[in-house]
């Protein structure tokens, strides 16, 4: 956008483990200051993408460049500019607030004289005034994630890879968590966040679908959301979901069928009656309420997505 | 870069200090081996590598010299001409024991006299030391009875005028203790044991726990790490070497007649190349278990191939090949000479080169095989 050089650009980038391969050939483009949504199913290659853009793993074929410099020849030049939290909680829980903000400020090399001001800022983000000396272990989830994001960004770096930062947050958390990404933003940082949860991609500038190692739709949650399904989308609510599920995935004009919490999303092919589909239900010795059209949400188109393009060792 | 390892070492320390078993589990194996050691070991010894002064250079002196490889027990692998020359095999190690027999030792025993057969044993391997006395007066014993038989049968001499005299000197050890040998070489068998696991163990702990991701994610170098990581243990060993040497002269009363500063130098090599050890471990090592078990198979061999309690003299040639890439061969020649001989430098370079040469090489291989990245 605007000219400026994208914090985050990836062609073709590739990682293989073995025969196995876990990204391939994925091209992503990242604007600064945007908030990119890193959205897939489990062992859709999310973290193996941000590692590589970390230079925690060496693509198998490809490049990307990360705030402007390339991650396989410069690699310790990116570290320098990037802030990450893993997917796994990986602060030392034996240290002390205070002395993991310290280790990692040390670690990045902040000078002493600005150390204590970030790391006070970084006290106040995460909500822990007053618990500096608190052992990180004693900790509650949500603390522990704010704070390893103000060990993150404590060298103020120009972009950040939070991977799955809220997994196992509870809601209010996950919420709080949001706000300080978006403040994050307005400073100009870049982010690329992934994350299972639906209503985080809503809070993204744009949302990246990756499944099985392809990256396989990018847009903003609206755009995203007026993808041509290909049919009308319709609702219905049975006592028996796993068996009318079973039924649909057999019924004529029905193109696609999910679960969805405690009702049904049912895809039919254009000019499908849905009217005959209550009459097959019903066939079947299945009650269900009858299909109501509905308009379709970021998730419906997800499940589209993932389905349309099948995993190459599930084909 | 010192900023980083500042961090690093702080880091460390202040885990250790959280741990409250920590001193138990660093000191405990510590003592309790050094007490088992040096109460509970005895053992025995094969071939005992010998030097030969023979002043006398008769008919008699051959025999008597013969007698000694003709039984196994002995090998002779140097005949010299001095005593000097006989010390310094000794001194270095070449022999174990040493068999003058003195000018005139064929025409005292022909008189009837006592004729005087001087034997040298390095009583820093006690047991060897002990074990070489034995079979010495055994043969004694039987080159008595041949040489009287033999007189008997030419001149018909009363067999009970033939005598020979053994002058026992043992060196260095004079008392000829067993825990005096093995305590030396406790410390580097245990310094081995501990610095190798907790130097692997602190870097696998890590990569299970996830923080060694996010370490390797932020600018720091190799060096860093590995200076940050490894310091502590260096100062571990060191403690170890300190407190088993302490602990070995004041309640076993292990002499230490050499200079601290060449067991401080021999030390800090050792604890390079173990370090360095651990350091390859983990890299081999996913999970804490696999460290576990790479760490059991390797450290058993070391210990076996140390010569620590097996003499590897007495091992098949391919595995006395396989004992000079052990740092702990090398450390225990150094640790006994430096307790008990009071050597220094002039005769235990070869190993000391031998040690700085392991330990740069696996140092060097360990920080090239340390990878900032996850595959
Ligand atoms: N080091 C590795 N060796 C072999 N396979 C790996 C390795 N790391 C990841 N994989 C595989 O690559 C695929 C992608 O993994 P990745 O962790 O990137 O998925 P993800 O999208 O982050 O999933 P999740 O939502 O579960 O975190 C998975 O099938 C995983 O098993
Ligand atoms: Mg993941």
């Amino acid at each position: 956008m605007n000219g400026a050089p994208p914090a985050v650009q990836a062609r073709g980038l590739t990682k293989r483990f073995g025969a196995f391969v876990a990204v391939d050939a994925l091209d992503l483009d990242i604007a600064k200051g945007e908030v990119v949504g890193f959205i897939g199913p489990n062992g859709a290659g999310k973290s193996t993408t941000i590692r590589m853009l970390c230079g925690l793993l060496r693509p198998s074929a490809g490049t990307a460049t990360v705030a402007g410099y390339d991650i396989v020849r410069e690699p310790e030049t990116v570290r320098a500019h990037i802030g990450y939290m893993s997917q796994k909680f990986s602060l030392y829980g034996d240290l002390t607030v205070a002395e993991n903000l310290r280790f990692f400020g040390g670690l990045y090399r902040v000078p002493r004289a600005e150390l204590k001001e970030r790391m006070a800022f970084a006290v106040t983000m995460a909500g822990l005034t007053g618990r500096e000396d608190a052992l990180v272990r004693t900790l509650a989830g949500g603390w522990k994630q704010r704070l390893a994001l103000g060990c993150a960004i404590l060298h103020r770096p120009p972009v950040l890879f939070l991977d799955e930062p809220t997994s196992g947050v509870e809601p209010e958390a996950r919420r709080r968590f949001w706000d300080l990404i978006h403040s994050l933003a307005a400073d100009g940082v870049t982010i690329l966040v992934s994350t299972h949860y639906m209503d985080e991609a809503e809070y993204c500038n744009r949302i990246a679908l990756i499944a099985a190692g392809h990256l396989i739709a990018i847009g903003s949650p609206g755009e995203l959301k007026r993808r041509d399904l290909g049919g009308a989308l319709v609702e219905l609510e049975s006592p028996q979901p796993g068996a009318a599920l079973a039924a649909l995935h057999g019924a004529p004009g029905v193109v696609e069928a999910a679960i969805f919490g405690d009702r049904l999303h049912v895809l039919l092919a254009p000019g499908t009656d849905a009217a005959a589909l209550a009459r097959f239900l019903v066939a079947h010795g299945l009650t269900a309420t009858p299909p109501k059209p509905i308009i379709p949400s970021l998730e419906d188109v997800f499940v589209r997505l993932v389905s349309r393009k099948p995993a190459p060792e599930a084909a | 870069m010192f900023e980083r390892i500042r961090v690093m070492l702080m880091k460390e320390f202040l885990e250790l200090k959280r741990d409250p078993w920590a001193i138990f589990r660093l000191v405990a194996p510590l003592v309790i081996q050094l007490f088992i050691y040096g109460y509970a070991a005895t053992f025995t010894v094969n071939h005992v590598s010998t030097v030969v002064l023979d002043l006398d250079r008769s008919q008699a002196s051959r025999d008597l010299i013969s007698h000694f490889p003709a039984t196994g027990r002995f090998e002779i692998v140097d005949n010299v001409t001095s005593q000097q020359s006989l010390n310094r095999d000794i001194d270095t190690g070449t022999a174990v024991a040493g068999i003058i027999i003195h000018a005139e030792f064929a025409k005292k025993l022909l008189n009837g006299q006592s004729a005087p057969l001087e034997v040298v044993v390095d009583g820093t391997n006690s047991n060897t030391a002990l074990i070489a006395l034995g079979y010495v007066s055994q043969i004694v014993t039987i080159f008595q009875a041949d040489y009287a038989n033999a007189l008997g049968v030419s001149s018909g001499a009363a067999p009970g005028a033939v005598s020979v005299s053994l002058q026992e000197r043992p060196w260095f050890n004079a008392g000829l203790e067993d825990r005096w040998f093995f305590i030396p070489g406790v410390i580097g068998t245990l310094a081995l044991m501990q610095v190798v696991s907790l130097t692997a163990f602190a870097v696998v702990r890590e990569r299970e726990m996830g923080t060694l991701e996010q370490i390797m994610v932020s600018p720091i170098s190799r060096v860093e790490f590995i200076l940050g990581k490894t310091v502590p243990f260096f100062i571990i060993g060191l403690a170890d070497v300190a407190l088993v040497t302490v602990l070995g002269a004041a309640w076993f009363h292990v002499p230490f007649v050499g200079s601290p500063f060449v067991l401080l130098f021999g030390s800090s090599l050792f604890l390079l190349a173990a370090i360095g050890l651990g350091l390859l471990l983990s890299t081999a090592s996913r999970t804490q278990q696999q460290a576990f078990a790479l760490n059991f198979f390797l450290v058993n061999p070391l210990f076996i191939l140390s010569g620590f309690a097996f003499p590897i003299s007495a091992m098949p040639a391919a595995l006395q090949w396989f004992t000079f890439i052990n740092p702990l061969r090398y450390f225990i020649v150094i640790l006994r000479a430096v307790f008990l001989k009071g050597v220094g430098f002039a005769v235990l370079w070869p190993d000391f080169l031998g040690l700085a040469l392991l330990a740069g090489v696996m140092l060097g291989v360990s920080v090239l095989r340390f990878q900032k990245s996850l595959d």
